[in-house]
C-alpha cells in the first residue's frame, strides 16, 4: 500500500461507492433506461477521483485551477452524475430526474446543462480528444490542473481514440492522466469475442504511456496508481483498471445484459438489498 | 467590373497572423496540409502556439474542441474534405454540441480542386456545417472577403465554418463582409443571380453578356450562408421577380435548395439552379471541370434566359 493510500480515508471512499452504486440503480429504475451495467464498473474510479485525487471545490466549480475530469465513455453518465451530487455540486434530490424531460441530467453527461461536467460526450472516441485538448491547453497557459480521462474498453475500438491517445503521448502530457475502465462487456457481449482489445496495457505501453495495470475495485491500487500518475514526468500514464461489469449487484455482474438496459422494479428492489438496503427513492 | 485573381487561402495565412497577432492565447491546429491551407504562416511566426497534429482529422478537431473549453479562440484547418467529410461527427458533438470556440477554415471545396479528383472534390460540406444547430457557415468569393470573414468569426464565441477554394478568384468586392449580409455587387431589376464562392465571378459575367443585350440583372453574393440574408433575398424575389442560384456545391443541398425554400415559403417567384449534379467530380483542369459539370457561363446565360421568357420580359 502506497503512503497516499494509507492517510486516505478508505472507509469512508467504500460507503461512498456503495452510496453511488444505489444512486445508479434508482436512477436508471426511475429513468427507465441508462447503462447500469458500466456505471457500476467505473464507480470506485469515479469515488477515487471526485472524492480524493482531484482538486474541485463545489463552491467555486469553474475556478481556472480545478482539475478536469472527461468522461470519455459517456454513457456512465450517473455514476459521474451522482458522485457530483454526493460531492456538493448538484442536489442529490436530483438525480431521480435522469433522462426526463427539462432535466440537467441528459443520458450522456451534457455541459449545457449541467455546466460543471467539463464535456459533452457520449459519441466514442471524443472524450480523450477533449482531454488531450485541455491538457495541452494547460501546458500553454503554464496552468497546474491536471486532467483526467476516463476511457471505455469498447471504445478502444474506435479509431479516433487511439489517435488521440497517439497524441498525448507525442506531446509527453505528463499533466494527462488515462484511465481504462477494462469491465469485458459491452453493448452485444464480450470484447474479446467481439473485437478484441488485448493486450491493452501493452498498446498503451507502444503508445509512450507511464501505464500501470491494476484492480479497478481495489481503492489502495487505485489510489497508488493515481499518486504514480501525479508524479510521473515526462509523458502521460494510462492506467488499466481491471473491473467487474455490474460490480456489486450479482446479477448484472460479468454480463453485457445490463449494458443499456436498467432493472425491473423486483430487479432494483434486489439489487438496493444486496447493496446495503434503501428505498427505490432514496 | 471584376479585379484581377488573388489567393483566398493566401489570404486567410496573412489574416490568421494578424489574428495571432491581435489575441495572444489564439491557437491553431492543422492535419498536415499546413503549406496548403497556409496555416505554415501563422506557425512561423508563432511555432508555440501552433499544432501540426498529422493525418488525424477527427482528433484535429476535438483536440481544438478541448482547447476551446478552455478558453481560447482556436482555428483547425485543413481540406474541406476532411474537415467536414473525415471529421463530420466530432464537428456535431465535440464543437457545435459543446458551443466551443473552433474556427474551422477550410480550403479546396468544390470541383476546382481539379487535378485530384473525386475523391477530393467536397461538394457537400455547406448542406453539413449549415445543417448544425450554432454553426455560422461562410463561402469567401474573394481573397478581401476571406480576409473580412476570417475577422469576423474572430469577433463572436462559438463554431464556425469558412469554406475557401484552391484556385485564385478574381477580386469581385471591396472587402466590405458583414456577417448576415449578402453583398449587393450589381444593382438590377429584370432578374437576380444569387451566388456563392467561386461563382460569384461567373455570376457577373453572365450580368455583364445580359447588360449588353438590355437586360439588368442583380448580382447578389451570399457569403454568409449562415446566417442567411433572407431580407435581401425576399427583396430580389419582389423588386426582380426571378432568381437564378449559382453555386459550386451539391445542387441538391445546396444555395439553390435554401433560396427555393426560403422564397416559396415567404415570396414565390421562379427560381432556377445552376449546381453540381448529383454526382461526384473527377480529375481534370479546375475550370474545365465547372464546365463539365454544368457551371458554364453559356449554361448560366441559357438558364438566365428561360427565366426571363417565364417572366415575358423577352421572346
Amino acid at each position: 500500500m502506497s503512503a497516499v493510500a494509507a492517510t486516505a480515508d478508505l472507509d469512508a471512499l467504500r460507503t461512498t461507492a456503495r452510496e453511488i452504486r444505489k444512486d445508479i440503480i434508482r436512477m436508471t429504475y426511475a429513468a427507465g433506461g441508462g447503462h447500469p451495467g458500466g456505471s457500476l464498473s467505473v464507480t470506485d474510479l469515479v469515488t477515487a477521483l471526485v472524492f480524493h485525487e482531484l482538486r474541485l471545490d463545489p463552491a467555486h466549480p469553474d475556478a481556472p485551477d480545478r482539475d478536469r475530469l472527461v468522461l470519455s465513455k459517456g454513457h456512465a453518465a450517473p455514476a459521474l452524475y451522482s458522485a457530483l451530487a454526493r460531492r456538493g455540486f448538484l442536489p442529490v434530490e436530483e438525480l431521480l430526474t435522469l433522462r426526463k424531460l427539462g432535466s440537467r441530467l441528459q443520458g450522456h453527461v451534457d455541459r449545457n446543462k449541467l455546466p460543471v461536467i467539463e464535456a459533452s460526450t457520449g459519441c466514442l472516441g471524443q472524450g480523450i480528444g477533449m482531454a488531450v485538448g485541455m491538457a495541452l491547453d494547460q501546458r500553454l497557459r503554464k496552468g497546474a490542473a491536471r486532467v483526467y480521462a476516463i476511457l471505455g474498453d469498447g471504445e478502444c475500438q474506435a479509431g479516433p481514440t487511439w489517435e488521440a491517445l497517439m497524441a498525448g503521448g507525442h506531446y509527453k502530457l505528463d499533466n494527462l492522466t488515462v484511465i481504462l475502465d477494462r469491465n469485458q462487456y459491452e453493448t452485444d457481449g464480450d470484447t474479446e469475442a467481439l473485437m478484441g482489445i488485448e493486450p491493452i496495457a501493452e498498446k498503451f505501453r507502444a503508445f509512450r504511456y507511464e501505464t500501470l495495470d491494476i484492480d479497478g475495485h481495489d481503492f489502495p491500487a487505485i489510489l497508488g496508481a493515481l499518486d504514480t500518475a501525479r508524479s510521473t514526468k515526462g509523458r502521460p500514464t494510462a492506467i488499466v483498471a481491471r473491473t467487474v461489469k455490474g460490480k456489486g449487484v450479482s446479477f448484472m455482474e460479468r454480463t453485457h445484459v445490463y449494458h443499456g438496459k436498467p432493472p425491473t422494479k423486483e430487479e432494483a428492489e434486489k439489487a438496493l438489498a444486496e447493496l446495503g438496503g434503501g428505498s427505490l427513492t432514496g | 467590373m471584376t479585379g484581377k485573381s488573388e489567393s483566398l487561402r493566401d489570404a486567410y495565412g496573412v489574416e490568421l497572423v494578424a489574428r495571432g497577432d491581435a489575441d495572444p492565447e489564439l491557437v491553431v491546429l492543422d492535419a498536415d496540409l499546413s503549406g496548403s491551407t497556409r496555416t505554415q504562416l501563422f506557425g512561423k511566426k508563432y511555432p508555440e502556439r501552433f499544432f501540426n497534429v498529422g493525418v488525424m482529422e477527427p482528433t484535429m478537431v476535438t483536440m481544438a474542441a478541448g482547447m476551446a473549453l478552455s478558453g481560447r479562440t482556436v482555428f483547425a484547418s485543413t481540406f474541406a474534405i476532411f474537415a467536414a467529410g473525415q471529421a463530420y461527427n466530432m464537428v456535431r458533438q465535440s464543437v457545435c454540441y459543446n458551443h466551443a470556440n473552433v474556427k474551422i477554415v477550410a480550403t479546396h471545396g468544390g470541383l476546382l480542386v481539379g487535378g485530384d479528383g473525386g475523391t477530393h472534390q467536397m461538394l457537400e460540406d455547406l448542406a453539413l456545417m449549415r445543417g448544425l444547430p450554432g454553426m455560422t457557415v461562410i463561402a469567401p468569393s474573394d481573397a478581401p472577403t476571406t480576409r473580412a470573414a476570417v475577422r469576423a468569426i474572430t469577433e463572436f464565441q462559438g463554431p464556425a465554418y469558412v469554406r475557401l477554394t484552391r484556385e485564385n478568384l478574381p477580386v469581385v468586392t471591396d472587402g466590405s463582409f458583414a456577417l448576415g449580409k449578402a453583398a449587393e455587387l450589381r444593382p438590377g431589376s429584370d432578374l437576380t443571380l444569387v451566388a456563392v464562392g467561386a461563382m460569384v465571378a461567373r455570376a457577373l459575367e453572365v450580368a455583364e453578356e445580359l447588360h449588353k443585350v438590355g437586360v439588368e440583372a442583380r448580382v447578389l453574393d451570399f457569403a454568409s450562408i449562415k446566417p442567411f440574408d433572407e431580407k435581401a433575398l425576399l427583396k430580389a424575389a419582389r423588386e426582380t421577380g426571378a432568381i437564378l442560384t449559382l453555386e459550386e456545391h451539391s445542387v441538391l443541398t445546396g444555395l439553390g435548395a435554401l433560396v427555393a425554400a426560403a422564397t416559396s415559403e415567404a415570396y414565390p417567384v421562379p427560381v432556377r439552379r445552376i449546381g453540381v449534379p448529383d454526382l461526384f467530380g473527377e480529375s481534370g483542369d479546375p475550370w474545365l471541370l465547372l464546365d463539365r459539370y454544368g457551371l458554364s457561363k453559356e449554361r448560366a446565360l441559357e438558364e438566365a434566359w428561360e427565366l426571363l421568357r417565364g417572366r415575358g420580359k423577352v421572346n
